[in-house]
């Protein structure tokens, strides 16, 4: 009798919280649209996204597709920013992944030196604000940089001044497509001969050593393809003029800034993801695979890394969703990211708030969902069956 | 075989410890041991000793032994025939001192900010040493009489003879310790309420929690301060459109109060099951089971990712400068562009200078969040 009066105040009072929780969220919500309403019809601010498709007028630094102010429209500004945002993210997780597992692995080294300094890059990167490693980048080392007339010739024929980076710029004649062709069959076969080898490894214990074949299949055959089709490809070179450089591909100091930014500090971060994955291998697998016989680059690639991945995968895609999260500093740089095209220039032209912040948002939402619902499924996939 | 007895194939007296060998013991064994043991260590080693040879000794020229300590301007970090090539800046930095700790703060008033500066502290030190006396009035202290007194004191208040300085002329460390303790002050409260929810079986309420949760987490803190800062005026009547430092903290709280409902999260999870049944038995109600029973044991197993998300939160701050709040980083960007200390050095001085506070600042937290999980360690070993 008590427990029942117990349990029904007890799930009445959760009712009434329930639906004070709602009164409260509708309210906030009714409050807010209405005060918008009629903040925005004071100062004649348009609502709606009948903006989508007007003239933008306004020109971007960098754009992977074409546009141009004076045709383009604002729907087309929001793409060119959105693909600006996704190289950069791309660029930066592939950077900041190669020197954040070196690090973290050179972290857990037996050098003492190499441990420490690895120790100490992962310290002074965490503990200082991106922005700030951000503008030093930018506004005291690529600004900084030469002149034109003093550029600095990289090997491979690239130029580096204070106006970005001038690489060769591939240009692929027509039978180029050939060699593509063979290169993806090279890798198809190279895949085969992987699964048949582990097929053979499983069914008999012999290894066959794949390799050589593999290499020769994935770059002899293509080479031969690209010399058969008469060397389909040459490059173009910047050349240095009297005011510019021409010729080659452009890269904005601030995509160079940014990219760096994003991949030195975020790999500090995938560094500390990697030494805990690892350490959280048991000892007794090292020595198991040393005891084998292993050797120790074998010991870390056949036996520790694999286990290690399991724990590394899902903090490393949350560092990855960080990165895309924190690429939105491109606003400070002046890099045409979203959130500087869309929720900088197209949100003061516009003075539409509302729709442009939350059409930001949701971009940036979608991509953390649609990871996170990718990452759960391959965690599904990897989890150690429980017996 | 009667001279068995004499013969003596076992030793009876323990042989004498002979000490370990010279190569394996004191500096030498240990630099075999740790920079020597293998070929490929070896060739590390050297590698890394051509880095440190090749990085350190510049720096320390540039930083230390050719900088420029003292001067009015910027003729004395220019190169002369005195000083062929100076170094870091620094002389420009002492000049703006004072504007990078106040902002435009005035000077008559400036104690003010002193004695907040100290009122924190002591809070701070109150909450943080965790064998102090009364930390359940520390707690208070902090997270209700700091936040009054502050507003008093550096907002002012005519009533006792405390001349107001609007929020604008605040700026530099002030503004960053203001918005970085707003943000905890706020983010806590609210993460625990935030964590309970999610944590609740009413659908209604864990729905909210979630929904909020995920949707702040999953957004640039930028958008949520473009949101804060363009979005906020338009949602309140125009009377009330407050104040655009105000607008930013309520933007950085609400971000920090995601991570921390995560945080506050994993201690609960931590909690074993029997304490909350325990709690139950004892007929205690849910508030007082919580407040109680769980959230202190929570929060303390909690307490070194509490630490490391205000952390994030300090390094944070700094993106208030998008919406053109002048905290710390503002001011040395402003500092910088002075016309009257243009050289070719100035940047990196003002840069290295504004990465050492937030080193400093950063790296002390993350030291404390590691010896109290090392004395959590300890405790929950025994």
């Amino acid at each position: 009798m008590l427990q029942r009066t117990l349990s029904t105040r007890r799930r009445l009072g959760g009712v009434v919280l329930q639906i004070a929780i709602v009164a409260a969220i509708g309210g906030l919500g009714y409050g807010a649209a209405y005060n918008a309403g009629l903040n925005l019809s004071r100062a004649h601010i348009a609502s709606g996204f009948g903006f989508w498709n007007n003239t933008a007028g306004f020109d971007i630094s960098q754009t992977l597709i074409a546009y141009s102010a004076s045709t383009s429209s604002f729907g087309r500004a929001f793409w060119v920013g959105l693909l600006n945002t996704l190289l950069v993210g791309a660029v930066g997780i592939v950077f900041a992944t190669i020197l954040g597992f070196v690090v973290g692995i050179a972290r857990l080294s037996n050098n003492w030196l190499v441990a420490r300094l690895a120790g100490g890059y992962v310290e002074l990167v965490r503990n200082v604000p991106l922005l700030l490693q951000l503008l030093f980048w930018y506004n005291a080392v690529l600004k900084s940089l030469p002149l034109l007339h003093g550029s600095m010739a990289l090997p491979g024929g690239a130029i580096l001044n204070n106006r970005g980076l001038f690489l060769p710029r591939p240009v692929f004649a027509a039978n180029f497509s050939a060699v593509v062709v063979v290169l993806v069959g090279g890798i198809i076969c190279a895949i085969g001969l992987t699964v048949w080898s582990r097929w053979r490894h499983q069914r008999t214990g012999a290894n066959v050593h794949i390799f050589w074949p593999s290499l020769a299949l994935i770059v002899g055959l293509p080479l031969i393809a690209y010399a058969a089709a008469g060397f389909p490809l040459h490059f173009n070179v910047p050349q240095m003029g009297r005011f510019n450089v021409s010729g080659g591909l452009e890269i904005l100091p601030e995509f160079v800034a940014l990219a760096l930014a994003l991949s030195v500090y975020t790999a500090a971060f995938i560094a500390e993801v990697v030494r805990a994955g690892v350490l959280a291998v048991s000892h007794g697998q090292t020595e198991a695979a040393q005891a084998l016989g292993l050797r120790s680059g074998q010991t870390l690639r056949l036996v520790v890394l694999p286990q290690a991945m399991r724990v590394i995968v899902p903090p490393l895609t949350s560092q990855y969703l960080n990165l895309i999260k924190n690429s939105s500093l491109a606003v400070v740089i002046g890099y045409p990211d979203l959130v500087q095209v869309f929720a900088g220039s197209v949100l003061n032209i516009t003075g539409q708030a509302v729709e442009v912040i939350a059409l930001t948002m949701a971009v940036y939402l979608a991509i953390s969902l649609f990871t996170s619902l990718t990452m759960n499924l391959y965690i599904r996939t990897v989890a150690i069956p429980e017996r | 075989m009667s001279a068995i007895g004499d013969q003596a194939y076992l030793r009876d007296v323990a042989a004498e410890k002979l000490p370990a060998p010279a190569e394996r013991t004191g500096v030498i064994g240990w630099l075999r041991e740790n920079l020597l043991s293998s070929p490929t260590n070896i060739v590390l080693t050297l590698a890394c000793i051509v880095v440190i040879a090749w990085v350190v000794p510049p720096l320390v020229r540039f930083f230390l032994v050719d900088a420029v300590w003292s001067g009015a301007d910027r003729d004395a970090c220019l190169a002369s025939p005195l000083q062929t090539q100076p170094g870091a800046c620094w002389a420009f930095m002492r000049i703006w001192f004072s504007y990078f700790v106040y902002g435009f703060y005035p000077l008559a008033e400036r104690w003010r900010v002193d004695v907040f500066f100290v009122a924190l502290a002591f809070g701070i030190v109150w909450l943080a040493w965790l064998s102090a006396p009364r930390r359940d009035l520390g707690g208070l202290y902090f997270f209700v009489v700091l936040p009054i007194l502050s507003f008093v004191l550096l907002h002012g208040a005519p009533l006792i003879g405390l001349p107001v300085v609007p929020t604008s002329l605040w700026g530099g460390i002030l503004v960053t310790v203001v918005v970085a303790t707003i943000g905890m002050v706020f983010s806590l409260p609210l993460g625990i309420l935030l964590a309970l929810g999610r944590n609740s079986e009413m659908p209604v309420t864990k729905a909210a929690a979630v929904g909020f949760i995920e949707f702040v987490r999953g957004v640039p803190l930028i958008t949520v301060l473009f949101m804060a800062s363009v979005m906020l005026p338009l949602f309140v009547p125009e009377r009330f459109a407050p104040d655009k430092l105000v607008r930013a903290l309520i933007g950085v709280a609400l971000f920090a109060s995601a991570y921390m409902a995560e945080v506050v999260r994993g201690g609960l999870a931590a909690v074993p099951r029997g304490q909350y049944e325990a709690a139950r038995v004892l007929g205690l109600s849910y508030w007082r089971m919580m407040g109680l029973v769980i959230l202190p044991q929570a929060l303390r197993v909690t307490l070194p990712n509490i630490v490391n998300t205000f952390i994030g939160l300090f390094k944070d701050t700094t993106l208030v400068f998008v919406v053109g709040i002048f905290d710390f980083m503002r001011t040395v960007e402003a500092a910088r562009a002075d016309p009257k200390w243009t050289t070719p050095n100035t940047t990196v001085t003002a840069y290295v200078f504004a990465a050492l506070f937030y080193f400093v600042c950063c790296y002390g937290m993350s030291r404390y969040a590691r010896s109290v999980e090392a004395r959590l360690t300890r405790a929950g070993r025994r």
